[in-house]
């Protein structure tokens, strides 16, 4: 319980991090939550990212999960509003604004611009997480198998999601 | 285009009467059913082809407005839907609905995972989901990239920012600064004529 304080401070600063999408602040998660805080090993946090991509849903809720084991139910109610709450109100504020600056030629600049960069900044923190994951050669089948099938097909990438799973379960023990 | 686009989004910010009970139950179902990571498709799909709260350009604006944002895509579209539904209680509510089948999926994930006996499978099933996260990230990423990354300094930009990150070791603000401003600065107005809504266009009309 006596964490619930250092973990809203993580997760709303971590919040903030988020443009283009979560993975941009994988790389950030990393040290504060592992290297600073010691709140999970670098493979349990492996594990709970891992599972947020199982989840309907925003697959970030996964700090939720790094609330529920530091704290119990209400270190992930912490976790969840600081996430998204201080975000949330960004850009509600932002949305009305936004339609109030139309004409407004940096607007596309911004878009482009930072648009380009979460783009490398979730590559960035792919590698990273593709590091700490990908341990021995049935993971590399499996990452590739998914890649390939995704970017070939329509399927449902949760089909690979829990298949892999239950590979991992007879294979990977 | 964008001339009959302002004009709308000033003409008609009340839209067809849309309940809140409605709007809580629609983000509720897709919060609940959008497993696979692509939530932002299962948006499309129910507020624009099912439901017809939007069309399809208010849609790709919101998109485009929720991914220059920090926060997740999913719960920004949520609240800027939201908000253009039904106000700020909308808002609230739609945010609340998307995010709470997930909030208790990943709690009492977390109780499995912190239990001793269901540990060691779960351990090891995690480890074969992480592999398929790194396949299907890869995957969501590469489409992106390549739809949306064309010139020189695009290339270059997203090259400093994983160098920046995993070679250099910054922390993720000193990127998103740096690199992040000089990628607007090069493509500020004037120097770079080009029509971003086009790629992200093209962008989401493949999500589905």
């Amino acid at each position: 319980m006596d964490q619930i304080p250092a973990l809203i401070r993580v997760f709303s600063y971590l919040s903030l991090l988020t443009i283009g999408g979560g993975m941009a602040a994988f790389p950030e998660m990393k040290v504060l939550v592992v290297g600073v805080h010691h709140w999970l090993t670098e493979d349990q946090l492996i594990h709970v990212y891992s599972t947020g991509q199982m989840s309907p849903g925003p697959n970030m809720m996964m700090v939720a999960e790094v609330g529920q084991i530091v704290a119990g139910p209400f270190g992930a109610l912490a976790c969840a509003l600081a996430f998204f709450i201080p975000t949330g109100i960004l850009t509600f504020g932002v949305g009305r604004l936004w339609q109030r600056l139309h004409g407004w030629p940096w607007r596309n600049s911004i878009q482009k611009g930072l648009g380009t960069v979460a783009i490398g900044l979730a590559i960035g923190g792919l590698i990273t997480f593709g590091k700490s994951a990908i341990t021995g050669w049935l993971p590399v089948v499996l990452a590739l198998l998914t890649f390939v099938a995704l970017n070939r097909t329509k399927v449902n990438p949760i089909w690979f999601i829990l298949g892999s799973g239950v590979v991992g379960v007879f294979a990977l023990r | 285009m964008s001339e009959a686009r302002a004009v709308k989004a000033k003409g008609s910010p009340p839209k067809a009467k849309v309940s809140l009970v409605d709007l809580f139950l629609v983000f509720l179902k897709i919060g609940a059913i959008s497993f696979g990571g692509g939530v932002v498709a299962y948006l499309r799909n129910t507020l624009v082809r099912e439901k017809k709260w939007f069309e399809d350009d208010e849609f790709l604006e919101m998109t485009s407005i929720s991914n220059t944002l920090p926060g997740l895509n999913a719960t920004n579209i949520a609240i800027l839907a939201g908000d253009r539904l039904c106000g700020t209680l909308g808002a609230t509510l739609a945010l609340l609905a998307i995010c709470l089948p997930a909030f208790f999926f990943m709690t009492a994930a977390g109780m499995v995972y912190s239990d001793a006996h269901a540990r060691p499978y779960a351990t090891a099933a995690l480890r074969g989901v992480a592999a398929a996260a790194v396949g299907l990230l890869a995957s969501t990423w590469f489409q992106i990239g390549k739809k949306s990354l064309k010139g020189f300094y695009d290339a270059l930009f997203v090259l400093a920012a994983v160098l920046g990150i995993n070679y250099f070791k910054l922390s993720v603000p000193i990127v998103l600064l740096v690199v992040g401003g000089l990628a607007i600065f090069t493509y500020r107005p004037n120097v770079k004529p080009e029509p971003p809504a086009r790629e992200e266009d093209e962008w989401i009309r493949s999500l589905h």
